[in-house]
């Protein structure tokens, strides 16, 4: 199984690729809509990645107020 | 009329096959611009349905297939107008969506939706509406409704009840939440998986294949397997206008007319 450390470095790389941002420019203590400047459809979309990536189901309302990269890391290690 | 290019969205007929392409900025919300497009549209049906065995929807908004109700000229319509005028004014509108979304639910021919990005509110119902949906696996769903006080207007929990178990719809609607395309593939949602992409590809495969078949028998088989639940569409109006009537609604639809936050779309 994954550590919390394997899962942030996959959302940060994950992220990156998506959004076409050199990788290793996002840090787990990242704003992610301030760092990437993007919006809510785009947000919708990068939970799909997530979940596709991860086999896993990550409700909004978990995610509601989360807005770095470690934070969402953990919310997807919960349901590894 | 073999195409139509309107303020909202654009039609083509070409062998057999339309093809819808919703295109109003930003997310493809349905109001009243995008209503009196479809109107036009259902309007020729009669006409085209001689020569047509497939309609295929789709968007050509990045990201989206359509965020739903366009609820800032909701907001705006109804802050224009005296409380006790309000209800009257959603039903109309109500009225004429249903008029729509009906048509195409029994439209004469095979109607697929294919969805790439979100589909909320008011466009998972017209996705609804239609007999199939193909999604993109980045696609997603929602009917956040609940979260604004209302309940979805356009005929969807009647549409989800007709076609899904009873779980998945309590779960969706009272949660808000949104759910990606593989979990809709599960539950029985989508009755196609793409790849990234590659929706509406499959929609035309899919449509290639369905032409070759019958029109006749295919239309019988169309009303056979799926019957419009029109007293429940009719409640659910009533319902949605009941609750548009008190305040929490107002409220909540000028916080998300005003939110310059990141996710607009899900208040």
């Amino acid at each position: 199984m994954r550590t919390l450390e394997q899962t942030t470095q996959e959302v940060l790389d994950l992220a990156a690729s998506h959004f076409h941002v050199p990788a290793g420019s996002l840090a787990p203590g990242d704003d992610f809509f301030k760092k990437l400047g993007i919006d809510s459809l785009q947000t919708l979309e990068m939970l799909s990645r997530l979940e596709n990536h991860f086999g896993i189901e990550l409700p909004d309302y978990e995610v509601q107020g989360v807005s770095d990269f470690k934070t969402l890391a953990e919310r997807i290690q919960s349901r590894l | 009329m073999k195409s139509f290019d309107g303020k909202t969205l654009r039609w083509e007929w070409r062998e057999g096959v339309i093809e819808l392409t919703l295109d109003h900025e930003p997310a493809n919300e349905i109001g009243t611009a995008m209503l009196a497009d479809l109107e036009q549209f259902v309007a020729a049906f009669a006409a085209l349905a001689p020569e047509t065995s497939v309609c295929i929807i789709s968007s050509a908004r990045k990201a989206v297939f359509s965020a739903g109700g366009d609820l800032r000229e909701l907001y705006a319509t109804a802050a224009a107008v005296a409380a006790k005028d309000r209800p009257a004014g959603v039903r109309a509108f109500l009225g004429r969506i249903h008029a729509v979304m009906n048509a195409i639910d029994e439209a004469p021919f095979v109607t697929i939706a294919a969805v790439h990005g979100a589909c909320l509110g008011g466009g998972l119902e017209l996705a609804l509406a239609c007999d199939m949906i193909i999604a993109d696996k980045m696609a997603r769903f929602a009917f956040p409704e609940l979260r604004l006080g209302f309940i979805p207007g356009f005929g969807g929990i009647p549409r989800l009840k007709r076609d899904l178990g009873n779980a998945f719809v309590r779960d969706l609607l009272f949660t808000g939440r949104t759910v990606n395309a593989t979990r809709a593939h599960a539950v029985g949602l989508v009755a196609q998986l793409a790849g990234e992409g590659e929706a509406h590809r499959i929609a035309r495969s899919t449509a290639a294949q369905i032409t070759k078949y019958d029109s006749v028998t295919r239309s019988a088989a169309k009303k056979f397997i799926k019957p419009i639940p029109r007293e429940e569409l009719r409640r659910e109006i009533d319902l949605f206008c009941e609750l548009f009537t008190r305040p929490a609604v107002m409220a909540a639809l000028k916080k998300f007319v005003e939110d310059s936050g990141p996710m607009p779309y899900l208040p």
